[in-house]
């Protein structure tokens, strides 16, 4: 049972946790995930900490409504608790001194991006950072990005702020001008895919690190497997982070879909239920 | 260890001789006693169970457990409990449940297996105990059901309200942990507990139990029966501390400074196997532990639990273990019309209990032995929906004893498949062995331990499928018990110095 301390919206759909696990709190580094469940007959989620306050013991997590799970989460309040909270899991993202490193979140992705950002300032590189979103209110953790960025590049779809245009335009704007030693990605599949694509052209080492189905989180089902250089790995043990330019982004979106038809019919029946 | 056989030869043959033994002996003549019949289990009909999630095994009346009971002669020498890998003490419970002291027969069991209702339905009886009792080696006839027996006995007590909770030492404060919650580590805590120690148990997902609640179903091992014994567990103060994965969430070393003075790694053998074969990645392919824990242990076949699982028309299970048998007789409940087993050997060298496998074919199981998948054709949304299978044929012995399958060139075909089960095998779980440094573990991942169960690391012992790679419940258990007299040697000697 895990406290919920604070809860924050940023937009209609994305809202910010900070709950109660001092263990994971102390353990945990940029780049791992939870997994979460309420309830008895509720299912088992990952979501990405987005950051950590060891002297409360803490955790933050940064949460888009898309389905059931993330609804009920939404729901709840200050004070009540989460059933079962496991974690850290996944690989913790390499942190070292590369030079420069590009950053580019797309939607909620930015909120697993952020401590990646944040280490990989403190580690001395010159970060910039390029956010994109659908429009201005779908943009979250702007201050946060640029307290750890050396520069940051807006992108929105309908040029509601910052730039009109996608991701990969702010990217490749930024690569024409100068040297980019690494490439860190974080968003939905389809933008990563092309986001990968756009530092592939200039042979840039990319990163990105992937949201696929989960069950577990430990190894144990292979629900999260996808296609990486030819390989199968299990994004819940062997990542979230892999080669960005070895990942088979098409697979993995096929994988996504598996389930759609039966969540968009029971996120309907669940919200039918509560009126 | 030759003293303590013959030690334990001995004390059988004082116990044979008691009074009461001696007395229920003579009832009744050796001869009239093998011209009985094994006693069947009383199950639902196949057509039916095939249609529910209910158990398929109904356990025996008292008057049917007391008639197999008499089928046992009582030798001179016991043979069936070295068939036991917990050496229960056969012949003892059953001569128990002869005179009707049916409490008295649960706690002979006991005093050896701390979850016999548990064994009683899974262990694979007819390559143990049964397979040494004095009917099968010397009369060529069926063995006395001393699995049926074992779960009568057990079932009797968890009904009677009277189960017996182990006595335990006086507490003695010292602080040891398991990591994981299956069988070997029950076995092991249940054995700590006794003496006194003040033992947790960290397990990494939701629900205490291991493979017994994730992996194995309801049909064949309610939830309500395995829950029973965990709670007695709990009775004797051992704590569960769940959503806890030791190495991720907090390490051995974080545990030391806690205060643990001593470990048991019993984490399992939970990582699939997949086949790496073309296509095996796309939509309605599983592995059997995705399947498994998405019905079992989520509830996704239920309506009002959130987890969803596809299910289908046509359902394949690749593999010939426990785990395809489970798997297939789960998708023939949720509605499959076919439901298929697709095995590269034959029905012989199937490593699934014999039970298992006739139930199969009771409730409509169709066997497709002698064939391998080679390859998964998906619609245009990246649905299975075809499988290409390659037929086999049997050369000679591999390094398992069993006849080796070899591919038959150009016997491909297809058949239509909406959803695929892969149980061809698990694991070692990395996650302990990377997590510890200087951990010693064998080429297949298993962690290597010396005959008290102590691993590279002094404080650290493990046993269970995390030493063997798959095995079984009661291998896990003998290993869980063994490793508690290790770990107590071990500690007590430390106290010492
Ligand atoms: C479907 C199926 C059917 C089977 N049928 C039979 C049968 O009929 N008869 C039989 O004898 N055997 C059967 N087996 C095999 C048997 O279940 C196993 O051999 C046995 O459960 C092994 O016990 P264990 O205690 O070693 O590990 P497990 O039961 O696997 O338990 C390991 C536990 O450790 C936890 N864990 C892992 N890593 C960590 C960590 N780092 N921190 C905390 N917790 C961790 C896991 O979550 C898991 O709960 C079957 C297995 C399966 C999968
Ligand atoms: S989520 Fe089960 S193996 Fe990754």
């Amino acid at each position: 049972m895990n406290k919920i301390i604070s809860k924050e919206f940023f937009s209609e759909n994305v809202f910010k946790m900070v709950i109660h696990a001092p263990d994971i709190a102390q353990s945990r580094k940029p780049g791992n995930f939870v997994i979460i469940k309420m309830g008895k007959k509720g299912e088992r989620i990952p979501l990405t900490i987005a950051g950590a306050n060891t002297d409360e013991g803490t955790i933050d997590l940064v949460v888009q409504i898309v389905g059931v799970t993330s609804h009920k989460l939404s729901k709840l309040n200050v004070g009540d608790t989460i059933t079962d909270i496991a974690g850290p899991l996944g690989e913790a993202t390499h942190i070292e001194k590369v030079g420069t490193v590009l950053a580019a979140g797309g939607g909620v992705g930015t909120a697993p991006l952020l401590p990646i950002v944040e280490a990989f300032k403190k580690a001395g590189n010159r970060v910039i950072t390029v956010l994109a979103a659908r429009n201005k209110d779908l943009l979250i953790l702007e201050d946060q990005i640029r307290e750890n960025s050396d520069e940051v590049i807006i992108m929105t779809d309908d040029g509601s702020y910052g730039t009109k245009g996608l991701v990969t335009h702010g990217m490749e704007e930024v690569i024409k001008r100068e040297k980019i030693d690494l490439s860190i990605i974080i968003g939905p599949a389809i933008m990563m895919k092309f986001a990968a694509l756009t530092t592939k052209k200039y042979n840039i080492k990319t990163l990105a690190s992937l949201n696929t189905i989960m069950v577990d989180g430990t190894g144990m089902c292979g629900a999260c497997r996808i296609t990486v250089g030819g390989k199968t790995k299990f994004v819940c043990v062997d990542g979230p982070e892999f080669d960005a330019h070895q990942v088979d982004f098409d697979e993995m979106m096929m994988r996504l879909s598996a389930y759609k038809e039966d969540e968009a019919v029971a996120y309907e029946n669940h919200i039918a239920s509560l009126t | 260890m030759d003293i303590k056989k013959i030690d334990i030869k001995q004390y059988y043959k004082d116990q044979r001789r008691t009074e009461w033994r001696t007395d229920i002996r003579k009832t009744m003549k050796t001869k009239e006693r093998v011209a009985m019949t094994r006693t069947k289990m009383l199950e639902q009909d196949p057509e039916i169970r095939n249609k529910n999630g209910l158990e398929v095994n109904l356990g025996l009346t008292e008057q049917l457990a007391m008639q197999e009971a008499r089928r046992c002669i009582d030798c001179p020498d016991p043979t069936c409990i070295s068939g036991c890998p917990v050496n229960i003490y056969i012949p003892k419970f059953i001569k128990k449940i002869e005179i009707g002291d049916f409490l008295g027969a649960a706690k002979i069991i006991k005093e050896t297996n701390s979850l016999p209702a548990v064994c009683g339905r899974v262990c694979p009886q007819e390559k143990q105990c049964e397979a040494q009792c004095f009917y099968s080696i010397k009369l060529n006839q069926p063995p006395v059901a001393i699995g049926f027996l074992e779960r009568f006995a057990a079932d009797y007590e968890q009904n009677s309200g009277q189960m017996a909770t182990p006595e335990v030492a006086e507490s003695n404060g010292i602080k040891v942990a398991a990591i994981g919650s299956g069988p070997a580590s029950l076995a092991w805590a249940t054995d700590m507990a006794r003496m006194g120690y003040d033992v947790t148990v960290f397990e990494a997902l939701h629900e205490i139990g291991g493979v017994l609640k994730y992996g194995i179903p309801d049909f064949r091992l309610p939830n309500s029966v395995v829950d029973v014994e965990i709670n007695n567990v709990k009775a004797m103060g051992v704590k569960f501390v769940t959503n806890f994965i030791v190495g991720k969430t907090a390490s051995i070393e974080v545990l030391r400074e806690r205060g643990f003075e001593a470990f048991f790694v019993a984490s399992g053998a939970g990582l699939p196997r997949f086949m790496n074969i073309p296509g095996e990645n796309f939509n309605g392919i599983f592995s059997s532990n995705e399947f498994l824990t998405r019905v079992n242990l989520m509830g996704a076949a239920k309506d009002d639990y959130d987890t969803p699982v596809s299910l289908g028309k046509n359902i394949a299970v690749i593999g010939g273990g426990n785990t395809a048998m489970d798997s297939v007789r789960i998708s023939k409940r949720l509605g499959a019309d076919r439901a298929m087993i697709i095995y590269r050997r034959t029905r012989e060298e199937m490593p699934a209990r014999l039970e298992e496998v006739e139930h199969a074919l009771d409730e409509g199981i169709e066997f497709m032995n002698l064939n391998s998948p080679v390859e998964y054709i998906a619609d245009a949304n990246g649905r299975v929906k075809e499988m290409v299978l390659q037929k086999m044929e049997l050369g000679e012995p591999d390094d398992s004893g069993r006849r080796r399958p070899i591919p038959i060139e150009g016997s491909e075909y297809k058949v239509p498949v909406d959803v695929v089960i892969v149980a061809v095998g698990v694991s070692p779980n990395p996650l302990i062995p990377k997590s510890v440094k200087g951990l010693e573990t064998t080429k297949w991942g298993t962690i290597v331990v010396n005959d008290d169960f102590q691993s590279s690391i002094e404080d650290i012992f493990a046993g269970g499928d995390i030493v063997r790679g798959g095995a079984t419940v009661i291998l896990a258990m003998g290993d869980g018990r063994d490793a508690a007299t290790g770990m107590d040697k071990y500690i007590q000697n430390k106290i010492k110095k």
